[in-house]
C-alpha cells in the first residue's frame, strides 16, 4: 500500500498536496476546513509588512476562459497579497499550526526589498511555529508596480540578495517562489540557489488578459470602465509550468534543487506528472477555487491507487523519474521512423484527419469515394496532427517501423542505429566537426 | 406450423430464434470508455449535491464521477461500494428518474440529467471485471449473527457485519440467493446472470455462510435463532400477494405477475416459455410494467395494463410508462377488474370504468371487455410470514430508523420492514444501517 506521507526540505505533511498561497489560505476558517478535508499542507496567503494592509479593488477581481460546456480552464486575477492585518494573520497561523502539527504550514512573504523589512518580519513568523517560508517573487500585478513580487523575481540579483537575507535571519527552510514572466527560468532558479534557498516553487501566475468587453472596449475584469492585466492560472497554464519545472530539474547546476510544483494541478494525475518531472510535492489553487476543498479525496485516492498499480511505495520512488528522458531537440533520434495508422473499425469517417493533413500538412491521407480514409506512407512524415485532431481516441496511432523496414517516403530502409542532429550530414557544424 | 404472435391461447416460441436474445438484451447497455468520459464531464461537482441527498444509500455521486473523469474508474467504484455494496445492481435497476437523476441540477437546467446510473454501472463494472469486492474484514469479534433472507437487504447487512469482523449465517427459503434481484427484476435490467455473479463477488469478503431451503415459519423459528445467535436480521421481503377480488380469479391462465417473472428469470431458454396471445396485466406499479413489457418481448400480440386510477397515480414512473408504450403495451387507465370470462381457462376479462370525485374510487357501471388468454395480477405483495412476537406497523414489521424491531436482539429491513420505498436501493440502505446498529449494540 502506497504511503503518501511527504517530507519536503524537512517539512513533513500527511500527503504531497499543499494549497498554494492564495485566497484558499487567506484565513484560519479556510485553512482549518482544508485540513479537515484532508489537505497535507498550506502555504499561507502572502503576508506583507506591519502597518496598514494593502487594499484590493472593490469590483470583480477574476476573469476566466472556458472549455466546452463552460468547464473553467483558465482563471485570471488582479488580487494583491493579504488585505488583512499582519498580527491577525500571525495569530491565526499560530493557532492552526498548533492544532494540526502533522500538516505543513508555510508562510508566504512579500515585503519591500530592504534587509530591515525582512529582518523585521522573519522573527514574528518564526514565533508562530510555522514550518517554513515562501518568498513571493511572483505576483505580476499591483505589487510589482511597488517594486515587490515579480519586480524582484525578474531580476536574478535581487532574488539572490533577498534569499540570502532570509537564510541569514531565520532557521526556517526558505522556498523561493518563481515568476514565469521571464524568458529563461534557469536564471532566477540559479539565483535562488546561490542565495542559499532550500527549494524553489513555481509557477506563480502568468501576465494575461483573458477577454475584452467589445461593447465597453475594455479588458475584463472591468473596474469602472478600465481593466488591467492579471495573473493567469488553472489547467491552461499546466504545460507552461511543467516545462519550467523540467528545465530546472534537468539543468546540471539546479538538478538537486528541490521543487514544489504549482500550476494547473487539478487531479491526481497532474500531480504525478509534475513529480515525475522532478517536483517533490505540488501546490493547488485554481482547482480548489473552482470545485472546493473536497477534491483532495480524489487526488489522494487516485495517486495512491496509481502508485499501488505501479509498485511505488513512496512518492520519492517516482519523483524525478521522467527527468532523464527530457532532452534537447538535437539529441532526439532522427532514425526513429513512425507512420500514422487508421483503425478502420474505429473510424467514423468524419474526415477531420483528411482536412488537417490535406490542407495544412503533407497530403498523406487519402479519401475514397465511399469515405474510407487511409494513410499514404510515401507522404506521411508522422507529424501526429491527424492523431491530435481525430475525435475518436485510439483510432489513429503511430506505428514504429522496425529497423530494416522500408520508409516509403524517403525510399531508404530504417537504420538500426541512433542518429541525432549533431551527427547529421545536413548539419554544417556536424560536417565541420568531421 | 410453427407458432407466431397470432397463435391462439398460451403458447411458447412465438418468435424466431434470434429475437429472444435481442429482445432481452441490456436496457441501458454499459458505456464505452469514451462515452463514459463525455457523460462524466457533464457533472458540475455540486456542493452538498442534491443527487447524493436523493440517493437512499447516500453515494458521494460528484466524487465518484470526478474519479471517472480523472481516469480512475476503480476508485470511483470504491466510492460507490463503500456506501452501497450492491452498487452494480442498483446501477441497473434503480428508477434513477425518480431518485438521483430527478434532482440533478442539469435536469433542472436542461431537462437532461447527468446519467448517474450508467456512470455508476461503468465504474462498478470496471472494478468487478477484474477484482474481488474491495473491503477487508476487521479482526474477528466472535459474535454470530443470523440473517434470514438473502435478498438485497440481507446481503447488504451480511456484508457490512462481516466487514466489522462478525460471523454471519445467512438462511434463505429458496435454492438461490439474491432475492428479487435473482427472481424479480426485469430480465433486460440484469443480463448475463449478473445477480448471481454479484452475490458470489460480494461473498468473497468471507465470514458469511449461506444455507438454502431454510424458511422462517417452516424449518427455522425465531425464538431458537434468538437464543443461538447474538443478533437476528429479518430480510424476508414480501412473499405473499394480494387477491384480485374479481369473479373467476381461479381460472387457468390467471396468475401472479411475480411468479411469471420468476419463471422468466429462471428460464434456460426463453423460447420455451409460453405466453398468451392476448395478455392483460392488472396493476400500476413497476411489477405491472415489467410483466407487460416482458410478455410483449416474449411475443404476445396484444398486451394491456389495466390500472384503476389515472396514469399520474401509477407507481410506475413516467419513464417506465414510456417504456411500456414504446414496446406497444397499451395502458388503460381508470378501469378495475370485474369478472374473468371463460370456461375453466380464461378467455377474456370484464373491466369496469372508475371515477374518483374526491370521496373515493367508484365503479361507473360501464364495462369494457377484453380478450385475455392470460391475466397477470400485479396489485402488490404482502408479508408472507409474520414472525411470531414482532409488532407490525400497517402490514409490515415495525422498525426504528436504524432497523430495530419490537423484539430485543431482532432487526429487520428491506421490503418486509416499515418505512422507505420498496426498492432494491432502499433495501440495501436499510440492511447496511441495521448492520451498523447491530454492530454498535454488540460492541458497545
Ligand atoms: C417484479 C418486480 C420488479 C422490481 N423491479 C425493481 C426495479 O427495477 N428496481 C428496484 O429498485 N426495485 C424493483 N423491485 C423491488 C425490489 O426488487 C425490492 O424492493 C427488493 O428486492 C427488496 O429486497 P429485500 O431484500 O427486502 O427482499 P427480497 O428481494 O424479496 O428478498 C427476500 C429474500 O428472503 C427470502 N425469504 C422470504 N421469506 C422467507 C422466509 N420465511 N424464510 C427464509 N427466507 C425467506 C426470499 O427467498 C428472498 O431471497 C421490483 C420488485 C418486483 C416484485
Ligand atoms: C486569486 C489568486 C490570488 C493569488 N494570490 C497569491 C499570493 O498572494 N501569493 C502567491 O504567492 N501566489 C498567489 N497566487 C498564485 C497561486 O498561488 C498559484 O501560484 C497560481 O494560481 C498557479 O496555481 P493554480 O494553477 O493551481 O491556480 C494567487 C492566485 C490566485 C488565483
Ligand atoms: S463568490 Fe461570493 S464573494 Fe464572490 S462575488 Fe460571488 S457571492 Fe460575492
Ligand atoms: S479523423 Fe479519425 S474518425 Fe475522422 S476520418 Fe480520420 S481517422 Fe476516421
Ligand atoms: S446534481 Fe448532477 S451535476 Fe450536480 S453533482 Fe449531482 S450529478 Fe453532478
Amino acid at each position: 500500500m502506497a504511503d503518501l506521507r511527504s517530507n519536503f526540505v524537512g517539512i513533513k505533511s500527511t500527503n504531497p498536496f499543499w494549497l498554494a498561497s492564495a485566497p484558499p489560505t487567506d484565513k484560519e476558517y479556510n485553512v482549518r476546513r482544508a485540513f479537515e478535508a484532508g489537505w497535507g499542507g498550506v502555504v499561507w496567503k502572502t503576508l506583507g509588512s506591519e502597518g496598514p494592509p494593502v487594499v484590493n479593488v472593490n469590483g470583480p477581481r477574476y476573469g476566466a476562459i472556458f472549455g466546452a460546456d463552460r468547464r473553467l480552464l483558465g482563471l485570471n486575477n488582479i488580487e494583491l497579497i493579504t488585505d488583512r492585518p499582519l498580527q491577525q494573520n500571525l495569530r491565526e497561523i499560530k493557532a492552526v499550526k498548533n492544532d494540526y502539527p502533522d500538516r505543513a504550514v508555510v508562510v508566504s512573504l512579500m515585503v519591500p526589498c530592504e534587509e530591515e523589512a525582512w529582518k523585521a518580519i522573519l522573527p514574528v513568523v518564526e514565533e508562530t511555529g510555522a514550518d517554513g517560508i515562501e518568498l513571493n517573487f511572483g505576483c505580476p500585478h499591483g505589487m510589482a508596480e511597488r517594486g515587490m513580487g515579480a519586480a524582484v523575481g525578474q531580476v536574478p540579483e535581487y532574488i539572490e540578495m533577498v534569499t540570502r537575507w532570509c537564510k541569514q535571519n531565520t532557521r526556517m527552510p526558505v522556498i523561493v517562489k518563481l515568476t514565469p514572466n521571464i524568458t529563461n527560468i534557469i536564471h532566477p532558479a540559479e539565483a535562488a540557489m546561490r542565495g542559499g534557498a532550500d527549494a524553489v516553487s513555481l509557477i506563480n501566475t502568468i501576465n494575461s488578459i483573458t477577454s475584452v468587453n467589445l461593447d465597453a472596449m475594455c479588458p475584463e475584469p472591468m473596474i469602472d470602465g478600465k481593466g488591467t492585466h492579471g495573473g493567469y492560472c488553472g489547467p491552461a497554464v499546466k504545460p507552461i509550468a511543467m516545462n519550467m519545472v523540467a528545465e530546472i530539474a534537468r539543468h546540471a547546476e539546479t538538478a538537486n534543487l528541490p521543487i514544489s510544483a504549482i500550476g494547473g494541478v487539478t487531479t491526481w494525475r497532474d500531480a504525478a506528472e509534475f513529480m515525475a518531472l522532478g517536483a517533490g510535492n505540488v501546490q493547488v489553487c485554481t482547482a480548489v477555487m473552482t470545485y472546493g476543498f473536497r477534491i483532495i479525496e480524489e487526488m489522494t485516492a487516485g495517486l495512491s491507487a496509481w502508485m499501488d498499480e505501479k509498485g511505488y511505495y513512496s512518492t520519492d520512488e517516482f519523483s524525478g523519474k521522467a527527468v532523464p528522458n527530457v532532452t534537447d531537440w538535437q539529441y532526439l533520434n532522427l532514425n526513429h521512423v513512425t507512420k500514422a495508422r487508421i483503425d478502420q473499425d474505429a473510424c467514423i469517417s468524419c474526415g477531420r484527419c483528411y482536412a488537417a493533413c490535406e490542407d495544412t500538412s503533407h497530403q498523406a491521407i487519402t479519401m475514397s469515394e465511399d469515405r474510407v480514409f487511409d494513410v499514404d506512407d510515401s507522404e506521411c512524415v508522422a507529424c501526429n496532427l491527424c492523431v491530435n485532431v481525430c475525435p475518436v481516441e485510439g483510432c489513429i496511432t503511430m506505428e514504429t517501423l522496425e529497423p530494416g523496414m522500408m520508409d516509403e517516403r524517403t525510399n531508404t530502409p530504417v537504420s538500426p542505429d541512433y542518429g541525432n542532429w549533431t551527427q547529421h550530414p545536413n548539419n554544417p557544424s556536424a560536417t565541420a566537426a568531421e | 406450423m410453427p407458432n407466431s404472435q397470432m397463435t391462439p391461447g398460451i403458447a411458447p416460441a412465438r418468435l424466431e430464434d434470434g429475437a429472444y436474445e435481442d429482445n432481452f438484451s441490456d436496457l441501458h447497455p454499459g458505456y464505452a470508455p469514451h462515452e463514459a468520459l463525455v457523460a462524466a464531464d457533464r457533472c458540475y461537482f455540486c456542493h452538498d449535491a442534491p443527487c447524493t441527498t436523493a440517493c437512499p444509500t447516500d453515494i458521494d455521486i460528484p466524487m465518484f464521477i470526478r474519479q471517472i473523469q480523472a481516469g480512475m474508474p476503480d476508485e470511483a467504484a470504491k466510492t460507490i461500494l463503500s456506501q452501497n455494496i450492491l452498487g452494480g445492481m442498483c446501477a441497473r435497476v434503480c428508477p434513477t428518474e425518480t431518485l438521483c437523476e430527478e434532482v440533478c441540477v442539469r435536469e433542472t437546467a436542461e431537462g437532461k440529467p447527468v446519467e448517474i446510473g450508467r456512470l455508476q454501472r461503468f465504474a462498478t463494472d470496471s472494478l468487478m471485471s477484474h477484482a474481488d469486492q474491495p473491503f477487508t474484514r476487521a479482526e474477528s469479534t466472535g459474535k454470530k449473527i443470523a440473517v434470514i433472507g438473502a435478498g438485497p437487504a440481507g446481503l447488504s447487512c451480511a456484508h457490512r457485519l462481516a466487514s466489522h469482523g462478525h460471523d454471519v449465517d445467512m438462511f434463505d427459503g429458496r435454492a438461490k440467493a439474491g432475492g428479487l434481484n435473482e427472481f424479480g427484476i426485469a430480465a433486460y435490467k440484469s443480463t448475463n446472470d449478473f445477480a448471481a455473479r454479484e452475490v458470489e463477488w460480494l461473498m468473497s469478503i468471507g465470514g458469511i455462510s449461506l444455507t438454502y431451503g431454510k424458511r422462517l415459519g417452516e424449518n427455522l423459528d425465531l425464538a431458537t435463532l434468538q437464543s443461538d445467535y447474538d443478533a437476528v436480521f429479518l430480510s424476508i421481503g414480501l412473499a405473499g400477494v394480494n387477491a384480485l377480488r374479481a369473479d373467476g380469479e381461479d381460472k387457468d391462465g390467471v396468475r401472479d405477475a411475480v411468479d411469471f417473472i420468476s419463471d422468466l428469470r429462471q428460464a434456460d431458454d426463453l423460447a420455451k416459455l409460453p405466453v398468451g396471445r392476448n395478455v392483460v396485466v392488472i396493476g400500476g406499479g413497476m411489477t405491472a410494467v415489467d410483466a407487460a413489457v416482458q410478455s410483449k418481448l416474449l411475443g404476445a400480440e396484444n398486451v394491456t395494463i389495466s390500472y384503476r386510477r389515472t396514469r399520474d397515480k401509477m407507481g410506475a414512473s413516467g419513464f417506465e410508462q414510456d417504456l411500456a408504450a414504446v414496446h406497444g403495451v397499451r395502458i388503460l387507465e381508470n378501469t378495475q377488474p370485474k369478472r374473468v370470462l371463460g370456461n375453466g381457462k380464461c378467455e377474456g376479462i370484464e373491466l369496469e370504468y372508475t371515477t374518483d370525485d374526491g370521496s373515493g374510487l367508484k365503479g361507473t357501471g360501464e364495462i369494457v371487455t377484453l380478450p385475455a388468454d392470460q391475466i397477470f395480477k400485479a396489485i402488490g405483495q404482502t408479508l408472507g410470514e409474520t414472525p411470531e412476537g414482532v409488532k407490525l406497523e400497517g402490514r409490515k414489521i415495525a422498525v426504528t430508523d436504524s432497523g430495530a424491531t419490537s423484539l430485543s436482539g431482532v432487526w429487520a429491513g428491506g421490503d418486509c420492514a416499515s418505512g422507505g420505498d420498496d426498492l432494491t436501493v432502499t433495501a440495501v440502505a436499510e440492511g447496511r444501517d441495521a448492520a451498523e446498529d447491530i454492530n454498535k449494540s454488540l460492541m458497545g
